[in-house]
């Protein structure tokens, strides 16, 4: 079984969000989602300073069975991206939710967070995925 | 519904991903199917195509019946018993029902065909059969494994010495019967390597002692992608029976040589010097991953990929591509709405672990 850490939001679509310290967002996908993937080869990440919003497509992740469109859950400058992930993809699939992280956001409205999947939630999307 | 092969079992011991796949439950990957695609390169793999379907054809007739049902000419096989031929069945219009291998087995023959088109195969051979006076007997009990690497006569060598020693000996595209077990030195994935067709207990047993001797699982996920570094077709991805065998790089296994008929030949005929569209490969060094059915866009005209993938071996992206026959040798793929620039290779991309893209 996928791991879903408690302390973080989610999207049905398979984007993990967590909250920093210093107030800004951190993204990347789920234990499942890498999972559904395979060996992931190839992370487009969005440009730093970018502004993206909620629900935007923010990058694409490609394994070598499928590609996938990336979304962002909440709305923000673009403060930081996982260079490691260029040559090193494979974080994602060891550790979707420390090292494989894509992109971090200083989110223009915190309360979308709020809008997001909680752990249990997001399990159960994925059960109703796989039926 | 879903099938399962005698190995099932042996599957979710080895903590496989099951996945369905033409009617059956079949290994996608036992953890990752890029470690999988580096052990057949570099080692030893071993995979469960139980899945395939054997077909044996036997009577007074067969080879004249295959020689027509056939686009290449079963008379090859004349000059040695065991020897083995790939070819392509046609319809009459040209277009590629299936490819397959054909055996030819002490006067009789044997034929590996595709899972996921059984029963049409089965209805078009039957059909034919029938005017030959030949007999068709599928042979669902067989089950079939393929070991593949360039460590694979090493551990055979651990399962048993004097079976390695008796294999070591056979040729390339030969097969040989020892004991219940049919040991054909073909395969999928551009290695040396055997396939096995035998009895589904005897595979069980089989698959035990090869895993002992070091050989180690591999699925469908890397089956994948080192048939494609190796150039070879997956049939309704690269061909289907709206592809004639000249625009799908299986012109050389269409024997046109003497006035044998076969069923297709008058509809070849013409595209063997005109195809109007060909089968190339393409290699993007661009970050990013090229899929089948991306469009291909040339000063030629435009194209198709058929079978795309990242390649393990060469860590940039392969594909195959049908495109027009005048095509030179650069070209770009639209991905996500971005032209990216391809170079046009002829196939394979791997052989026996070595690149052979400059």
């Amino acid at each position: 079984m996928s791991q879903v850490p408690k302390e973080l939001k989610y999207l049905a679509s398979h984007e993990w969000a967590r909250l920093e310290e210093d107030g800004t967002v951190t993204v990347g996908i789920t234990d499942h989602a890498q999972d559904m993937l395979g060996d992931v080869v190839f992370v487009e990440l969005p440009d730093l300073d970018a502004e993206i919003s909620a629900g935007d497509e923010a990058g694409v992740v490609e394994s070598v069975k499928a590609a996938s469109d990336i979304y962002t859950p909440v709305s923000g400058v673009v403060v930081a991206i996982n260079e490691e992930l260029q040559d090193t993809p494979e974080l994602v699939n060891s550790d979707p939710y420390h090292d494989g992280w894509f992109f971090r956001v200083k989110p223009s409205d915190t309360t979308e967070l709020e809008q997001m999947l909680d752990a249990d939630a997001y399990t159960e999307a994925c059960e109703e995925d796989d039926h | 519904m879903s099938l399962k092969t005698p190995l099932y079992d042996c599957h979710l011991q080895a903590g496989a991903k099951m996945v369905p796949f033409a009617g059956w439950q079949m290994p996608i990957h036992y953890g990752s199917q890029m470690e999988e695609h580096h052990v057949v390169r570099q080692s030893a793999g071993l995979f469960d195509v139980s899945h395939m379907t054997v077909v044996d054809i036997s009577g007074a007739a067969a080879r004249d019946f295959l020689r027509y049902l056939l686009a290449n000419d079963v008379a090859k096989l004349d000059k040695r018993d065991g020897k083995a031929l790939y070819s392509g069945m046609l319809n009459e219009q040209g277009g590629v029902i299936d490819d397959l291998i054909v055996y030819r087995l002490e006067g009789d023959y044997r034929l590996v065909v595709n899972s996921a088109t059984r029963e049409k195969d089965l209805q078009w051979i039957r059909g034919w059969a029938e005017d030959f006076g030949v007999c068709v007997k599928e042979r669902p009990e067989l089950a079939m494994l393929a070991v593949q690497g360039p460590k694979v006569l090493d551990c055979l060598n651990t399962v048993s010495a004097d079976l390695a020693t008796q294999l070591e000996s056979l040729p390339v595209f030969c097969s040989m019967q020892i004991e219940d077990m049919m040991w054909c030195r073909t395969g999928y994935t551009g290695e040396d390597g055997f396939e096995v067709i035998l009895p589904g207990e005897q595979a069980v047993q089989l698959w035990a002692k090869l895993l002992d001797a070091g050989v180690r699982p591999c699925g469908l996920g890397a089956r994948d992608t080192l048939r494609l570094e190796a150039g070879m077709n997956l049939y309704g991805s690269d061909m289907d029976e709206s592809v004639n065998p000249f625009s799908c790089g299986m012109g050389w296994t269409v024997d046109l040589s003497g006035d044998r008929d076969f069923v297709g030949r008058a509809a070849v005929l013409e595209k063997s010097t005109h195809p109007g569209e060909i089968q190339v490969g393409l290699v993007l060094r661009e970050r990013g991953v090229l899929r089948g059915h991306q469009k291909v866009l040339s000063e030629a005209g435009e194209g198709e990929i058929t079978s795309g993938s990242f390649s393990p071996t060469l860590g940039f992206s392969i594909a195959l591509a049908r495109v027009p026959d005048t095509i030179g040798t650069q070209a770009s793929v639209e991905i996500r709405g971005k032209q990216l620039p391809v170079t046009v290779v002829k196939p394979p991309f791997v052989r026996k672990g070595k690149s052979l893209v400059i």
